[in-house]
C-alpha cells in the first residue's frame, strides 16, 4: 500500500509541477464540445437531443488525449524497469498511476460538464444522471485506458494506435453513460444504466491494473 | 487446443518449422478438395435447389453466405484469442505464427459478414444499415482485428509486437459474448439464434442442410487461407533468418 501511495503522491506531483498541461484535455473536453453548436446550428431542441451523446464522446476523446503518455515517460527514463524490479505489486502502482490520471483529467471534466450542458441546452432533468454518470464511469475510462497505453509502450505512432486500440473497449462506457442521461430525459429511471455503469467501473478497477501490469511486463522483457 | 507435452507432443513436434511445412503441404491438397466441392454443393443447393422463403421470396438465399461469414468472424477471433495464450503462455512459435496469419483473414470474414448483412438489409428491413446491438457489435469486432493488425506493425521489434497482439487479442476476448447474446439481452432488428437452440433447430431441413454444407465449406477455405498464409509467414522470416546469417558472415 505503500507503493500505492508513494505512486500516486508522485503522479499528483508531476501533473501540478506541470503546470497547466494536464487542464489542456479539459480544454479540449470543453472546446470540442462547443464546435458541435457550430457545426450543427444553434437549433435548442437539437442541441437539446444531442447533449448528452456529445459530452459523453468529448469526454471519451480527452481521457484519450492524456492517456498515451501514461506510461511512455517513466518506460523511456527507465522508473517503469525500476518499479516493475520493486518488491511491491507492479498491479498496484499501475493502479495508482490509473488514478492519478482520473484525478488530474477525469474528476476536472465531471466538474466542466454543467457548463457543458448549460451551453448545449440540456434539460434540467438531464442534470442529475449526466453528472451521476460522470462520475460513476469516467474511472472505467482511465482504467480501460491504461491496458490499451501498456501496451503501445514504445510503439512507432502510439497516439494514433492508442486512439484504435482504446475507442472499441470504450463503447460499453460510452452506451450506459448516455444511455442514462437519455433515459432520465424521457422519463424513465436512469438507474439501471447507472448500475450497469458501476458495473463496468468495478470489473476494470479489479481487472485493468492486472491486465495493464501484464503488458508493461511483457514490454520490458 | 491441447498443452504442447513437455516431453514431446504433437504440438511440441509441430514447433518445428520444416516438420509443420511437411505436415501443411501434405494437408493443403485435401483441404483445398474439401472447399471447392462443399462450395459447389453448398451454392447449388443454397442458391437453386432449396425453397423459397414465403415472406423474403428469393432473397432469403442471401443467408447461405451471411451466416457463415458471420460464424467464421468469430471464430476467427476464437482463433486470434487462443494463439495469443497460447503464444504467452507457452511461448509456442506457431501460435505467434498463426496469430499473424489469422488476423487479416478475421478482417475480411467480419467485413464479408456486414457487407452482405447489409445488401440483405435493404430489402427485407428497407436499410442498408440500423445502429441495431447485433450489427454494431460485429462492426466493433471489425475494428479489433484492425487494431490487432495495427498493433502488429507498430513495432521495430517483431517478438514484442507478437507479445502485444496477443495480449491485446486476450484482452479483447470479452466482444465474443456480446455478440453472442447481443440478440437475447436487447430487443432488436435482428432475427435471435435459429440454427442451434436447446430444444433444436428451428430451420426446415431443406434450408438447414445447404446453411451447413457452406458452414464446412467457409471453415474448409478458413483453413486453406490460415495455412498458407502461416507457410508463407514462416518462410518469411526463414528468408529473414537466412539474410542476417550472409550479411553477419560477409562483414568478419
Amino acid at each position: 500500500m505503500t507503493a500505492f501511495m508513494a505512486t500516486l503522491s508522485r503522479d499528483l506531483l508531476i501533473a501540478r509541477r506541470e503546470g497547466g498541461e494536464s487542464l489542456l484535455a479539459v480544454i479540449f473536453f470543453v472546446l470540442g464540445a462547443m464546435l458541435f453548436p457550430l457545426g450543427v446550428g444553434p437549433e435548442g431542441k437539437l442541441l437539446a437531443l444531442m447533449a448528452a451523446g456529445v459530452i459523453w464522446v468529448m469526454a471519451l476523446l480527452a481521457t484519450l488525449l492524456a492517456l498515451d503518455r501514461l506510461f511512455q515517460a517513466d518506460w523511456r527514463d527507465g522508473t517503469l524497469e525500476l518499479m516493475a524490479l520493486a518488491p511491491d505489486s507492479l498491479t498496484l502502482v499501475v493502479a495508482a498511476k490509473c488514478l492519478a490520471h482520473w484525478l488530474v483529467t477525469g474528476l476536472p471534466m465531471v466538474i466542466a460538464a454543467p457548463v457543458m450542458a448549460l451551453l448545449l441546452n440540456l434539460p434540467p432533468e438531464g442534470w442529475p444522471p449526466l453528472l451521476a454518470a460522470l462520475l460513476i464511469g469516467s474511472p472505467a475510462l482511465s482504467f480501460i485506458g491504461a491496458i490499451c497505453a501498456a501496451l503501445i509502450v514504445g510503439a512507432r505512432r502510439g497516439g494514433v494506435l492508442m486512439t484504435l486500440l482504446a475507442l472499441p473497449l470504450y463503447i460499453p462506457t460510452l452506451i450506459f453513460g448516455a444511455g442514462a442521461v437519455q433515459a432520465a430525459i424521457g422519463g424513465f429511471d436512469p438507474s439501471a444504466h447507472l448500475a450497469a455503469l458501476g458495473a463496468i467501473t468495478l470489473a476494470a478497477i479489479a481487472l485493468c491494473p492486472w491486465a495493464a501490469a501484464a503488458a508493461l511486463r511483457q514490454a520490458m522483457e | 487446443m491441447a498443452s504442447p507435452n513437455p516431453s514431446g507432443g504433437f504440438w511440441h513436434r509441430l514447433a518445428n518449422p520444416a516438420r509443420f511445412q511437411r505436415l501443411s503441404a501434405w494437408l493443403m491438397p485435401w483441404l483445398v478438395l474439401i472447399t471447392l466441392g462443399c462450395f459447389g454443393a453448398g451454392l447449388y443447393y443454397g442458391l437453386y435447389a432449396s425453397p423459397i422463403d414465403y415472406q423474403q421470396k428469393d432473397t432469403v438465399r442471401i443467408m447461405y453466405v451471411h451466416v457463415p461469414a458471420a460464424w467464421l468472424a468469430m471464430m476467427s477471433y476464437s482463433t486470434l484469442a487462443i494463439s495469443g495464450f497460447v503464444a504467452l503462455v507457452w511461448r509456442h512459435p506457431l501460435a505467434d505464427v498463426a496469430g499473424a496469419a489469422t488476423a487479416p483473414i478475421g478482417a475480411v470474414f467480419t467485413f464479408l459478414a456486414l457487407f452482405t448483412g447489409a445488401i440483405w438489409g435493404q430489402p427485407t428491413w428497407g436499410t442498408w444499415w440500423v445502429w441495431d446491438a447485433r450489427l454494431t457489435s460485429v462492426l466493433i469486432l471489425f475494428f479489433m482485428f484492425l487494431g490487432y493488425i495495427a498493433i502488429r506493425n507498430a513495432f521495430d521489434d517483431q517478438a514484442r509486437a507478437g507479445r502485444a497482439a496477443s495480449l491485446l487479442a486476450i484482452v479483447g476476448v470479452v466482444i465474443l459474448p456480446i455478440i453472442k447474446f447481443s440478440v437475447d439481452w436487447w430487443n432488436t432488428l435482428h432475427q435471435p439464434a435459429s440454427v442451434s437452440k436447446l430444444s433444436g433447430s428451428s430451420m426446415d431441413p431443406a434450408m438447414l442442410r445447404p446453411l451447413l454444407i457452406m458452414a464446412v465449406a467457409y471453415m474448409a477455405l478458413f483453413g486453406v487461407l490460415l495455412l498458407l498464409r502461416m507457410r508463407l509467414e514462416l518462410t518469411r522470416r526463414r528468408v529473414e533468418a537466412l539474410q542476417m546469417a550472409r550479411a553477419g558472415a560477409a562483414t568478419p
